[in-house]
Protein backbone atom coordinates (compact mmCIF):
# COMPACT_ATOMS: atom_id res chain seq x y z
CA UNK A 1 0.00 0.00 0.00
CA UNK A 2 1.19 3.73 -0.91
CA UNK A 3 2.24 5.42 2.13
CA UNK A 4 1.62 9.15 1.99
CA UNK A 5 4.52 9.64 4.20
CA UNK A 6 7.41 8.28 1.59
CA UNK A 7 8.63 9.39 -1.30
CA UNK A 8 9.05 7.11 -4.80
CA UNK A 9 12.50 6.44 -3.49
CA UNK A 10 11.33 5.58 0.12
CA UNK A 11 12.55 8.42 2.18
CA UNK A 12 10.90 10.21 4.47
CA UNK A 13 8.46 12.96 3.28
CA UNK A 14 5.94 14.26 5.35
CA UNK A 15 5.59 12.68 9.10
CA UNK A 16 2.18 12.17 10.06
CA UNK A 17 2.32 9.33 12.12
CA UNK A 18 4.54 6.62 13.19
CA UNK A 19 2.69 4.06 12.48
CA UNK A 20 3.49 2.39 9.48
CA UNK A 21 7.01 3.48 9.44
CA UNK A 22 9.80 1.57 8.76
CA UNK A 23 12.11 0.54 12.29
CA UNK A 24 15.13 1.38 9.52
CA UNK A 25 13.08 5.28 9.23
CA UNK A 26 12.97 5.91 12.91
CA UNK A 27 16.61 4.49 13.43
CA UNK A 28 17.84 7.06 11.12
CA UNK A 29 15.80 9.87 13.03
CA UNK A 30 16.82 8.99 15.98
CA UNK A 31 20.74 8.58 15.28
CA UNK A 32 20.53 12.14 13.00
CA UNK A 33 19.32 13.17 16.47
CA UNK A 34 21.61 11.96 18.61
CA UNK A 35 24.50 14.15 15.97
CA UNK A 36 22.47 17.13 16.77
CA UNK A 37 22.31 16.81 20.34
CA UNK A 38 25.82 18.51 20.43
CA UNK A 39 24.75 21.45 18.09
CA UNK A 40 22.43 22.61 21.16
CA UNK A 41 26.08 22.68 23.43
CA UNK A 42 28.10 24.56 21.84
CA UNK A 43 29.05 28.01 20.86
CA UNK A 44 26.72 28.73 18.17
CA UNK A 45 23.78 26.23 18.13
CA UNK A 46 23.10 26.82 14.84
CA UNK A 47 24.08 24.52 11.50
CA UNK A 48 23.00 25.98 8.00
CA UNK A 49 21.10 23.74 6.69
CA UNK A 50 17.95 24.70 6.05
CA UNK A 51 19.34 28.01 5.15
CA UNK A 52 16.58 30.16 3.17
CA UNK A 53 13.69 27.88 3.67
CA UNK A 54 10.64 29.15 5.69
CA UNK A 55 8.97 26.70 8.07
CA UNK A 56 5.39 27.73 9.20
CA UNK A 57 4.27 26.21 12.86
CA UNK A 58 0.38 26.26 11.78
CA UNK A 59 -1.26 25.57 15.72
CA UNK A 60 -5.16 25.20 15.23
CA UNK A 61 -4.84 24.32 19.28
CA UNK A 62 -2.65 26.02 21.39
CA UNK A 63 0.43 24.00 22.50
CA UNK A 64 3.07 26.47 24.07
CA UNK A 65 5.95 23.71 24.50
CA UNK A 66 5.35 21.89 21.45
CA UNK A 67 5.14 25.07 19.37
CA UNK A 68 8.41 26.18 21.46
CA UNK A 69 10.62 23.63 20.43
CA UNK A 70 9.76 23.31 17.19
CA UNK A 71 10.74 26.92 16.79
CA UNK A 72 13.99 26.70 18.28
CA UNK A 73 14.60 23.31 16.41
CA UNK A 74 13.87 25.30 12.89
CA UNK A 75 15.82 28.16 14.14
CA UNK A 76 18.54 25.69 15.22
CA UNK A 77 18.89 24.34 11.42
CA UNK A 78 19.18 28.44 10.31
CA UNK A 79 15.22 28.24 8.83
CA UNK A 80 13.14 31.22 8.91
CA UNK A 81 10.02 30.47 11.56
CA UNK A 82 6.66 31.71 11.44
CA UNK A 83 4.37 31.22 14.13
CA UNK A 84 0.49 30.73 12.83
CA UNK A 85 -2.10 30.13 16.00
CA UNK A 86 -4.95 30.10 13.62
CA UNK A 87 -6.91 29.75 16.16
CA UNK A 88 -7.18 33.08 17.14
CA UNK A 89 -7.29 34.84 13.76
CA UNK A 90 -8.45 33.67 10.03
CA UNK A 91 -10.34 30.29 11.42
CA UNK A 92 -12.48 32.17 13.43
CA UNK A 93 -13.00 34.47 10.26
CA UNK A 94 -14.29 31.53 8.53
CA UNK A 95 -11.20 30.51 6.75
CA UNK A 96 -11.01 26.68 5.88
CA UNK A 97 -7.69 24.90 7.19
CA UNK A 98 -6.86 24.22 3.27
CA UNK A 99 -7.17 27.91 2.37
CA UNK A 100 -4.82 28.94 5.42
CA UNK A 101 -2.27 26.19 3.71
CA UNK A 102 -2.91 28.16 0.20
CA UNK A 103 -1.66 31.45 1.44
CA UNK A 104 1.14 30.48 3.16
CA UNK A 105 2.34 28.61 0.10
CA UNK A 106 1.97 31.88 -1.71
CA UNK A 107 4.24 33.16 0.74
CA UNK A 108 6.61 30.05 -0.56
CA UNK A 109 6.51 27.98 3.30
CA UNK A 110 8.93 24.87 2.77
CA UNK A 111 7.69 23.13 5.97
CA UNK A 112 4.62 23.29 7.85
CA UNK A 113 4.62 22.14 11.33
CA UNK A 114 0.54 21.44 11.90
CA UNK A 115 -1.18 21.31 15.19
CA UNK A 116 -4.88 20.44 14.92
CA UNK A 117 -8.13 18.93 17.47
CA UNK A 118 -9.37 16.77 14.77
CA UNK A 119 -7.69 13.52 13.78
CA UNK A 120 -6.31 13.79 10.30
CA UNK A 121 -5.83 17.11 10.17
CA UNK A 122 -1.85 17.19 9.03
CA UNK A 123 -3.00 13.85 7.06
CA UNK A 124 -5.45 16.15 4.85
CA UNK A 125 -2.99 19.11 4.37
CA UNK A 126 0.44 16.83 3.09
CA UNK A 127 -2.21 15.78 0.27
CA UNK A 128 -3.07 19.07 -0.03
CA UNK A 129 0.56 20.71 -0.39
CA UNK A 130 3.04 21.22 -3.44
CA UNK A 131 5.45 18.37 -4.31
CA UNK A 132 8.20 20.16 -2.48
CA UNK A 133 6.17 21.36 0.38
CA UNK A 134 6.69 18.74 3.51
CA UNK A 135 4.82 18.22 6.37
CA UNK A 136 4.97 17.49 9.95
CA UNK A 137 2.46 16.65 12.38
CA UNK A 138 2.44 18.41 15.60
CA UNK A 139 -0.67 16.01 16.65
CA UNK A 140 -3.52 15.64 15.62
CA UNK A 141 -6.63 14.94 17.27
CA UNK A 142 -6.90 11.64 19.51
CA UNK A 143 -4.83 10.15 16.37
CA UNK A 144 -0.75 10.76 16.81
CA UNK A 145 2.47 12.82 18.05
CA UNK A 146 4.60 10.95 16.07
CA UNK A 147 7.84 13.71 17.30
CA UNK A 148 6.60 12.93 20.75
CA UNK A 149 7.12 9.48 20.53
CA UNK A 150 10.26 9.85 18.59
CA UNK A 151 11.65 12.16 21.76
CA UNK A 152 10.26 9.55 23.94
CA UNK A 153 12.61 6.77 22.24
CA UNK A 154 15.32 9.47 22.21
CA UNK A 155 14.79 9.33 25.66
CA UNK A 156 14.38 6.15 26.44
CA UNK A 157 17.67 4.75 23.71
CA UNK A 158 19.84 7.37 25.81
CA UNK A 159 19.44 5.53 29.30
CA UNK A 160 18.49 2.48 28.35
CA UNK A 161 20.30 1.57 25.27
CA UNK A 162 19.19 -2.32 24.72
CA UNK A 163 15.72 -1.57 23.75
CA UNK A 164 15.11 -5.07 22.38
CA UNK A 165 15.59 -6.20 26.51
CA UNK A 166 12.87 -3.99 27.71
CA UNK A 167 9.80 -3.71 29.87
CA UNK A 168 7.62 -0.39 29.45
CA UNK A 169 4.82 0.80 30.93
CA UNK A 170 2.32 3.94 29.79
CA UNK A 171 -0.26 5.09 32.53
CA UNK A 172 -3.10 7.04 31.73
CA UNK A 173 -5.43 8.19 29.67
CA UNK A 174 -4.82 6.37 26.76
CA UNK A 175 -8.14 6.46 25.36
CA UNK A 176 -8.03 10.33 24.69
CA UNK A 177 -4.39 10.14 24.04
CA UNK A 178 -2.64 10.45 21.26
CA UNK A 179 1.09 10.18 22.35
CA UNK A 180 -0.14 7.14 23.54
CA UNK A 181 -0.91 5.65 20.18
CA UNK A 182 2.12 7.09 18.82
CA UNK A 183 4.17 5.71 22.02
CA UNK A 184 2.77 2.60 21.46
CA UNK A 185 3.97 1.67 17.64
CA UNK A 186 6.99 3.34 18.16
CA UNK A 187 7.60 1.25 20.75
CA UNK A 188 6.56 -1.81 19.00
CA UNK A 189 8.35 -0.78 15.72
CA UNK A 190 11.45 -0.52 17.66
CA UNK A 191 11.22 -3.84 18.89
CA UNK A 192 10.56 -3.40 22.63
CA UNK A 193 9.57 -6.87 23.17
CA UNK A 194 6.90 -6.12 26.98
CA UNK A 195 4.92 -2.68 26.27
CA UNK A 196 1.72 -2.70 28.96
CA UNK A 197 -0.73 -0.22 29.16
CA UNK A 198 -2.17 0.57 33.07
CA UNK A 199 -5.60 2.91 33.23
CA UNK A 200 -8.92 2.26 34.07
CA UNK A 201 -11.17 0.47 31.92
CA UNK A 202 -12.85 3.77 30.92
CA UNK A 203 -9.76 5.37 29.45
CA UNK A 204 -8.70 2.63 27.33
CA UNK A 205 -9.66 2.34 23.88
CA UNK A 206 -11.75 -1.02 22.58
CA UNK A 207 -9.23 -3.83 21.42
CA UNK A 208 -6.44 -1.75 22.91
CA UNK A 209 -4.39 -5.57 22.87
CA UNK A 210 -4.74 -5.11 19.48
CA UNK A 211 -1.86 -2.71 19.26
CA UNK A 212 0.54 -5.45 20.95
CA UNK A 213 0.20 -4.29 24.19
CA UNK A 214 -0.75 -6.23 27.74
CA UNK A 215 -3.33 -4.59 29.48
CA UNK A 216 -3.56 -3.91 33.38
CA UNK A 217 -5.86 -2.19 35.63
CA UNK A 218 -3.73 -2.16 38.86
CA UNK A 219 -0.83 -0.21 38.84
CA UNK A 220 0.78 -1.93 41.44
CA UNK A 221 0.76 -4.85 39.15
CA UNK A 222 1.46 -2.82 35.63
CA UNK A 223 4.54 -1.59 37.48
CA UNK A 224 6.39 -4.86 38.59
CA UNK A 225 9.94 -5.27 37.27
CA UNK A 226 9.22 -2.28 34.33
CA UNK A 227 12.20 -0.39 32.79
CA UNK A 228 10.56 2.33 31.46
CA UNK A 229 7.49 4.31 33.11
CA UNK A 230 5.53 6.82 30.77
CA UNK A 231 3.23 8.81 32.27
CA UNK A 232 0.38 10.23 30.39
CA UNK A 233 -1.49 13.76 31.10
CA UNK A 234 -4.85 13.50 32.37
CA UNK A 235 -6.39 16.42 30.78
CA UNK A 236 -8.74 18.27 33.01
CA UNK A 237 -11.83 18.19 30.91
CA UNK A 238 -12.05 14.00 31.36
CA UNK A 239 -12.88 15.03 34.92
CA UNK A 240 -15.87 16.73 34.59
CA UNK A 241 -17.69 13.84 32.52
CA UNK A 242 -18.38 10.64 33.77
CA UNK A 243 -14.95 9.00 33.09
CA UNK A 244 -13.43 9.44 36.03
CA UNK A 245 -15.55 9.86 39.87
CA UNK A 246 -12.49 12.88 41.20
CA UNK A 247 -9.08 13.90 40.54
CA UNK A 248 -8.02 12.93 43.95
CA UNK A 249 -9.43 9.56 43.24
CA UNK A 250 -7.79 9.11 40.20
CA UNK A 251 -4.11 9.71 41.73
CA UNK A 252 -5.23 7.45 44.51
CA UNK A 253 -5.33 4.53 42.17
CA UNK A 254 -3.51 5.53 39.44
CA UNK A 255 -1.00 8.77 39.97
CA UNK A 256 2.52 7.93 40.25
CA UNK A 257 4.00 7.90 43.91
CA UNK A 258 7.36 6.96 45.15
CA UNK A 259 5.80 3.79 46.71
CA UNK A 260 4.52 2.59 43.86
CA UNK A 261 7.52 3.54 41.93
CA UNK A 262 9.46 1.36 44.04
CA UNK A 263 7.76 -1.82 42.36
CA UNK A 264 9.36 -0.85 38.98
CA UNK A 265 12.92 -1.91 38.60
CA UNK A 266 15.01 0.30 40.95
CA UNK A 267 16.64 2.08 38.21
CA UNK A 268 13.98 2.45 36.01
CA UNK A 269 12.84 6.07 34.46
CA UNK A 270 10.08 8.03 35.08
CA UNK A 271 8.66 10.04 31.62
CA UNK A 272 6.04 12.89 31.15
CA UNK A 273 5.44 14.48 27.77
CA UNK A 274 4.02 17.39 29.72
CA UNK A 275 2.26 19.94 30.92
CA UNK A 276 2.46 17.42 34.11
CA UNK A 277 -0.79 17.91 36.59
CA UNK A 278 1.27 17.04 39.63
CA UNK A 279 -1.00 15.65 42.24
CA UNK A 280 -3.08 13.64 39.79
CA UNK A 281 -1.43 11.52 37.44
CA UNK A 282 2.23 12.58 39.14
CA UNK A 283 3.17 13.16 42.67
CA UNK A 284 5.33 15.90 43.14
CA UNK A 285 8.22 13.77 45.02
CA UNK A 286 8.38 11.73 41.82
CA UNK A 287 8.53 14.32 38.66
CA UNK A 288 11.16 16.75 40.58
CA UNK A 289 12.91 12.64 41.78
CA UNK A 290 16.67 10.96 40.87
CA UNK A 291 14.45 8.58 38.98
CA UNK A 292 12.75 11.23 36.41
CA UNK A 293 13.96 12.46 32.82
CA UNK A 294 11.29 14.90 31.88
CA UNK A 295 13.26 17.67 31.62
CA UNK A 296 16.02 15.50 29.42
CA UNK A 297 12.91 14.61 27.18
CA UNK A 298 12.15 18.46 26.73
CA UNK A 299 16.06 19.06 26.01
CA UNK A 300 16.19 16.30 23.27
CA UNK A 301 12.93 16.77 21.77
CA UNK A 302 14.83 19.92 20.43
CA UNK A 303 17.24 17.18 18.77
CA UNK A 304 14.57 15.03 17.33
CA UNK A 305 12.66 17.97 15.48
CA UNK A 306 16.07 18.81 14.36
CA UNK A 307 16.73 15.56 12.80
CA UNK A 308 12.68 15.37 11.37
CA UNK A 309 12.80 18.52 9.96
CA UNK A 310 16.68 18.11 7.87
CA UNK A 311 15.40 14.62 6.83
CA UNK A 312 12.07 15.70 5.77
CA UNK A 313 13.79 19.08 3.83
CA UNK A 314 16.42 16.67 2.05
CA UNK A 315 13.84 14.10 0.46
CA UNK A 316 12.80 16.41 -2.31
CA UNK A 317 12.32 13.92 -5.35
CA UNK A 318 15.25 14.81 -8.02
CA UNK B 1 45.50 1.94 -13.99
CA UNK B 2 48.94 1.38 -15.29
CA UNK B 3 50.58 2.71 -12.19
CA UNK B 4 49.60 0.74 -9.41
CA UNK B 5 48.25 2.49 -6.12
CA UNK B 6 50.72 3.94 -3.61
CA UNK B 7 50.63 1.77 -0.46
CA UNK B 8 48.06 3.76 2.03
CA UNK B 9 50.85 2.68 4.97
CA UNK B 10 53.75 4.49 3.69
CA UNK B 11 51.92 7.31 3.44
CA UNK B 12 50.71 7.29 6.48
CA UNK B 13 54.19 7.33 7.76
CA UNK B 14 55.02 9.86 5.32
CA UNK B 15 52.51 12.09 6.36
CA UNK B 16 53.68 11.47 10.11
CA UNK B 17 56.80 12.74 9.39
CA UNK B 18 55.80 15.88 7.58
CA UNK B 19 53.44 16.82 10.17
CA UNK B 20 55.75 16.51 13.09
CA UNK B 21 58.02 19.19 12.94
CA UNK B 22 55.14 21.47 13.10
CA UNK B 23 53.69 19.71 16.33
CA UNK B 24 53.40 22.48 19.50
CA UNK B 25 51.12 22.27 22.62
CA UNK B 26 48.90 24.35 21.23
CA UNK B 27 48.58 21.98 17.75
CA UNK B 28 44.86 19.82 18.44
CA UNK B 29 44.50 17.88 15.25
CA UNK B 30 40.65 17.31 13.98
CA UNK B 31 40.13 14.05 12.12
CA UNK B 32 36.62 14.63 8.95
CA UNK B 33 34.70 11.53 9.02
CA UNK B 34 35.31 8.83 8.41
CA UNK B 35 38.78 8.37 6.89
CA UNK B 36 40.22 11.35 8.28
CA UNK B 37 39.21 10.32 11.64
CA UNK B 38 40.73 6.55 11.31
CA UNK B 39 43.94 8.54 10.28
CA UNK B 40 44.10 10.48 12.58
CA UNK B 41 44.01 7.94 15.37
CA UNK B 42 46.77 6.51 13.93
CA UNK B 43 48.44 9.92 13.40
CA UNK B 44 47.78 10.44 17.34
CA UNK B 45 49.93 6.82 17.84
CA UNK B 46 52.53 7.38 15.36
CA UNK B 47 53.50 11.03 16.83
CA UNK B 48 53.14 10.08 20.44
CA UNK B 49 52.61 13.47 21.97
CA UNK B 50 49.54 14.18 23.90
CA UNK B 51 47.69 16.41 21.83
CA UNK B 52 44.06 17.74 21.75
CA UNK B 53 41.73 15.93 19.10
CA UNK B 54 38.21 15.97 17.53
CA UNK B 55 36.29 14.45 14.71
CA UNK B 56 34.02 16.46 12.75
CA UNK B 57 30.61 15.00 10.82
CA UNK B 58 30.10 17.76 8.18
CA UNK B 59 27.14 16.63 6.99
CA UNK B 60 24.84 19.73 8.22
CA UNK B 61 27.43 21.72 6.48
CA UNK B 62 26.99 20.00 3.39
CA UNK B 63 26.53 22.50 0.01
CA UNK B 64 24.83 19.40 -1.91
CA UNK B 65 22.37 19.12 1.23
CA UNK B 66 19.46 20.34 -1.31
CA UNK B 67 20.10 17.49 -4.06
CA UNK B 68 21.09 14.98 -1.87
CA UNK B 69 19.39 15.49 1.42
CA UNK B 70 21.41 13.98 4.66
CA UNK B 71 23.12 11.06 4.29
CA UNK B 72 21.34 7.97 6.16
CA UNK B 73 23.87 7.98 8.69
CA UNK B 74 25.91 10.80 10.58
CA UNK B 75 27.77 10.72 13.37
CA UNK B 76 28.06 13.07 16.31
CA UNK B 77 31.17 16.18 15.29
CA UNK B 78 33.04 16.02 18.86
CA UNK B 79 35.40 19.29 19.30
CA UNK B 80 36.47 18.69 22.73
CA UNK B 81 38.79 21.28 23.66
CA UNK B 82 38.46 24.49 23.33
CA UNK B 83 38.79 25.72 19.65
CA UNK B 84 39.97 29.43 20.51
CA UNK B 85 43.47 30.64 19.59
CA UNK B 86 44.42 26.89 18.68
CA UNK B 87 46.58 25.63 15.90
CA UNK B 88 44.12 23.01 14.14
CA UNK B 89 45.30 20.43 11.28
CA UNK B 90 42.07 19.16 10.00
CA UNK B 91 43.06 15.88 8.60
CA UNK B 92 41.25 13.83 5.66
CA UNK B 93 42.17 11.02 3.32
CA UNK B 94 41.78 12.21 -0.21
CA UNK B 95 41.63 15.78 -1.02
CA UNK B 96 39.24 16.36 -4.10
CA UNK B 97 37.11 19.68 -5.12
CA UNK B 98 38.08 21.21 -1.66
CA UNK B 99 33.53 21.47 -0.54
CA UNK B 100 34.37 18.62 2.73
CA UNK B 101 37.08 21.12 3.82
CA UNK B 102 34.69 24.51 2.80
CA UNK B 103 32.19 22.85 5.23
CA UNK B 104 34.38 21.51 7.90
CA UNK B 105 36.03 24.86 7.88
CA UNK B 106 32.11 26.36 8.41
CA UNK B 107 31.57 23.77 10.83
CA UNK B 108 35.12 24.51 13.43
CA UNK B 109 34.34 28.24 13.13
CA UNK B 110 30.90 27.27 14.65
CA UNK B 111 33.18 25.95 18.07
CA UNK B 112 35.14 29.23 18.18
CA UNK B 113 38.04 31.21 16.20
CA UNK B 114 40.80 28.81 16.03
CA UNK B 115 44.63 31.07 15.53
CA UNK B 116 44.83 29.00 12.28
CA UNK B 117 44.24 25.88 10.22
CA UNK B 118 46.18 23.60 8.18
CA UNK B 119 45.30 20.74 6.06
CA UNK B 120 46.83 17.55 5.40
CA UNK B 121 45.55 14.55 3.90
CA UNK B 122 46.64 11.20 2.63
CA UNK B 123 46.35 11.99 -0.84
CA UNK B 124 45.61 15.14 -3.27
CA UNK B 125 44.13 13.83 -6.55
CA UNK B 126 43.56 17.00 -8.11
CA UNK B 127 40.55 18.63 -9.42
CA UNK B 128 39.73 21.34 -6.51
CA UNK B 129 36.77 23.86 -7.79
CA UNK B 130 37.49 26.15 -4.57
CA UNK B 131 40.60 28.27 -3.44
CA UNK B 132 41.52 25.29 -0.69
CA UNK B 133 44.57 23.41 -0.93
CA UNK B 134 46.48 20.92 1.64
CA UNK B 135 49.41 21.97 3.44
CA UNK B 136 50.43 18.31 4.27
CA UNK B 137 50.02 15.68 1.56
CA UNK B 138 51.56 12.21 1.23
CA UNK B 139 51.00 11.79 -1.88
CA UNK B 140 49.86 13.56 -5.63
CA UNK B 141 48.06 11.03 -7.78
CA UNK B 142 46.21 13.00 -10.36
CA UNK B 143 42.91 11.36 -11.71
CA UNK B 144 39.86 12.01 -13.63
CA UNK B 145 36.32 12.89 -12.76
CA UNK B 146 35.23 9.57 -13.58
CA UNK B 147 37.45 7.58 -10.75
CA UNK B 148 37.34 7.44 -7.03
CA UNK B 149 39.60 6.62 -4.98
CA UNK B 150 38.34 5.44 -0.78
CA UNK B 151 40.82 4.75 2.02
CA UNK B 152 39.61 1.28 3.45
CA UNK B 153 41.34 -0.72 5.93
CA UNK B 154 42.08 -4.88 6.03
CA UNK B 155 40.42 -6.57 9.05
CA UNK B 156 43.68 -5.85 11.17
CA UNK B 157 43.39 -2.45 10.32
CA UNK B 158 46.07 -1.35 8.27
CA UNK B 159 44.66 1.04 5.64
CA UNK B 160 44.93 0.13 1.77
CA UNK B 161 43.23 2.30 -1.01
CA UNK B 162 40.74 1.71 -3.69
CA UNK B 163 39.63 3.08 -7.40
CA UNK B 164 36.86 2.73 -8.56
CA UNK B 165 34.62 3.78 -11.90
CA UNK B 166 32.25 6.89 -10.28
CA UNK B 167 28.73 5.05 -10.59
Amino acid sequence: MHNPQLNKDGKLKHLLSIEGLPRAILNQILDTAESFTGVSEREVKKVPLLRGKTVCNIFFENSTRTRTTFEIAAKRLSADVLNLNVSTSSQSKGETILDTVDNLTAMHADMFVVRHSQSGAAHLIARHVAPHVHVVNAGDGRHAHPTQGLLDMFTIRRYKPDMHNLRVAIIGDVLHSRVARSEIHALTTLGVPEVRVIAPKTLLPQDVEKLGVQVYHDMRAGLKDVDVVMMLRLQNERMSGSLLPSAQEYFKCFGLTQEKLALAKPDAIVMHPGPMNRGVEIDSAVADGMQSVILPQVTYGIAVRMAVMSILAGSNDA
Amino acid sequence: MTTPLPEAEQLLTRLAEQLRPVITPATALVGIHSGGVWIMQRLLKLLDVPLAHGTLDVSFYRDDFNQRGLKPTTRPSQIPFEVEARHIILIDDVFYTGRTIRAALNELFDYGRPANISLAVLVNRGGRELPIAPQFSACELPLPADKNLQLLQHEDGRFYLRLDDQA
